[in-house]
């Protein structure tokens, strides 16, 4: 979806501003943030594609205006609400109002370093699978579309001619798994676009590499 | 650290909100206290890029390492002990005298957490994820960095968990410093590409965790 999120080449943001010595949480609802969006998010009530589209979906005015961790918890509660694991009345106090429905994995804190070190993997290898349909060094186009739905391809790179850098393996689907369609493992590649392809003579860049899923490729002439 | 001095941008009242959500999942059973301390803990002391440094500074130190490290970043970073959450696909960009990585997330804030922790709030904001992509050099001359004309800036957007760590060039006059020596000088920018490494003889800067 080409929302709020959708950042790469906008102009006008005025310049970055790093932070010397900048603490890892700036209040301490930041940290609860943080804390409550990894641990539900652990439970496996929903998946990262779903927890990324959820924030993404916030309308642009308020996702450009938001701080990063409000962002977190708006899309927190929607995600928990539109589970059903809790109710827009409790969101407003606090109160419990209605029972506790069942979450498949609670993360409980002798687990946490663990779980942690292990991650979330998203390759999925499956040696029957079709093989690769494209190669390093292979010339390909990204194809054009405007999903409304979840994408990982940024509009500045939609419709864009680029260079196979390497097959990384095959990988979730992020289109399909923040849509509830499920994993949809597809091959995932490095595609090495020329800066100049993306934005002529306007650039500082060489090139701009990224994660193109083939479903994101044709081939180019 | 000053916690209260943060209100939300849209939501004035975020503080009370998030306690009210916290009692409540809390409550429900969804989530451990315990383990939300453990998370922060994590994450404020235990997790940050004083690991990404060990690993920049033993690829300096051992050519066998720096070669498996840069054919598969995940499994040479998971031998020092860095791994999973945020860091499940690692792939690690060799500066050299020619070419300079810098590493943003356009569409997020995807970063490499095993190494380098959480990501600060400059790598996380519209000015970054809209410039960095277009214009690396204008970013880099934000951070006070200007690179030789000649040098190729290759640009990284990291949309999903494909996670990127650049390995800055070896400061000259660092011959015969071990790997701890070294790495007091590998900064976190200098991880991302926005910055380079210290340069002997200037102390390390004082980062989080």
């Amino acid at each position: 979806m080409n929302g709020g999120q959708d950042l790469g080449g906008m102009h006008g943001f005025g310049p970055v501003r790093p932070e010397p010595g900048e603490p890892v949480f700036h209040a301490d609802w930041e940290r609860r943030t943080f804390a409550l969006t990894v641990a539900a998010g652990a439970t496996g009530a929903w998946n990262i594609d779903e927890s990324r589209h959820a924030r993404e979906s916030l309308p642009p005015a308020d996702y450009l205006r938001a701080s990063y961790y409000e962002i977190w918890f708006l899309a927190l509660c929607s995600l928990l609400k539109s589970r059903g694991l809790i109710g827009s009345d409790e969101l407003a106090d606090g109160r419990l109002r209605h029972p506790p429905r069942a979450v498949p994995a609670p993360l409980r804190a002798a687990e946490v370093d663990l779980k942690l070190a292990r991650g979330w993997p998203a390759d999925r290898p499956a040696p029957d699978a079709a093989p690769p349909r494209y190669a390093a060094g292979d010339r390909v186009r990204t194809r054009v579309g405007a999903p409304a739905t979840h994408t990982r391809l940024p509009r500045y790179a939609v419709g864009r001619a680029g260079v196979i850098e390497r097959c990384v393996g095959r990988h979730v689907f992020p289109d399909s798994n923040a849509s509830g369609r499920g994993e949809d493992p597809q091959w995932m590649y490095s595609v090495r676009f020329d800066a100049r392809t993306l934005w002529g003579a306007d650039t500082t860049a060489a090139s701009v590499t990224m994660s193109c899923w083939e479903p994101y490729l044709e081939r180019d002439a | 650290m000053h916690d209260h001095d943060h209100p939300g941008t849209i939501l004035p009242d975020i503080d009370l909100r998030v306690r009210a959500l916290e009692s409540l999942l809390v409550e429900k059973g969804y989530v451990d206290p315990a383990a939300l301390d453990r998370l922060v803990e994590t994450y404020e002391t235990r997790i940050g890029p004083r690991n990404g440094a060990r690993v920049v500074s033993r690829a300096w130190t051992d050519p066998q390492y720096r070669a498996w490290l840069l054919d598969d970043g995940t499994a040479a970073i998971a031998s020092l002990g860095y791994s999973g959450r945020g860091g499940e696909h690692m792939v690690v960009l060799e500066n050299t005298p020619s070419v300079h990585n810098l590493v943003v997330c356009t569409l997020c804030s995807c970063y490499p957490w095993p190494v380098l922790g959480l990501p600060p709030v400059w790598y996380k904001s519209a000015p970054y994820r809209s410039k960095a992509v277009v214009d690396p050099r204008g970013v880099l001359a934000e951070f006070g960095l200007a690179l030789s004309p000649e040098v190729e800036i290759r640009v990284w957007d990291s949309n999903s968990e494909l996670r990127y760590l650049v390995l800055p060039m070896r400061p000259e006059g660092t011959e015969g410093w071990d790997a701890d020596r070294l790495a007091t000088l590998v900064t976190r920018d200098s991880m991302i590409g926005v910055g380079l490494p210290l340069s002997p003889g200037a102390a390390a800067p004082p980062e989080a965790a």
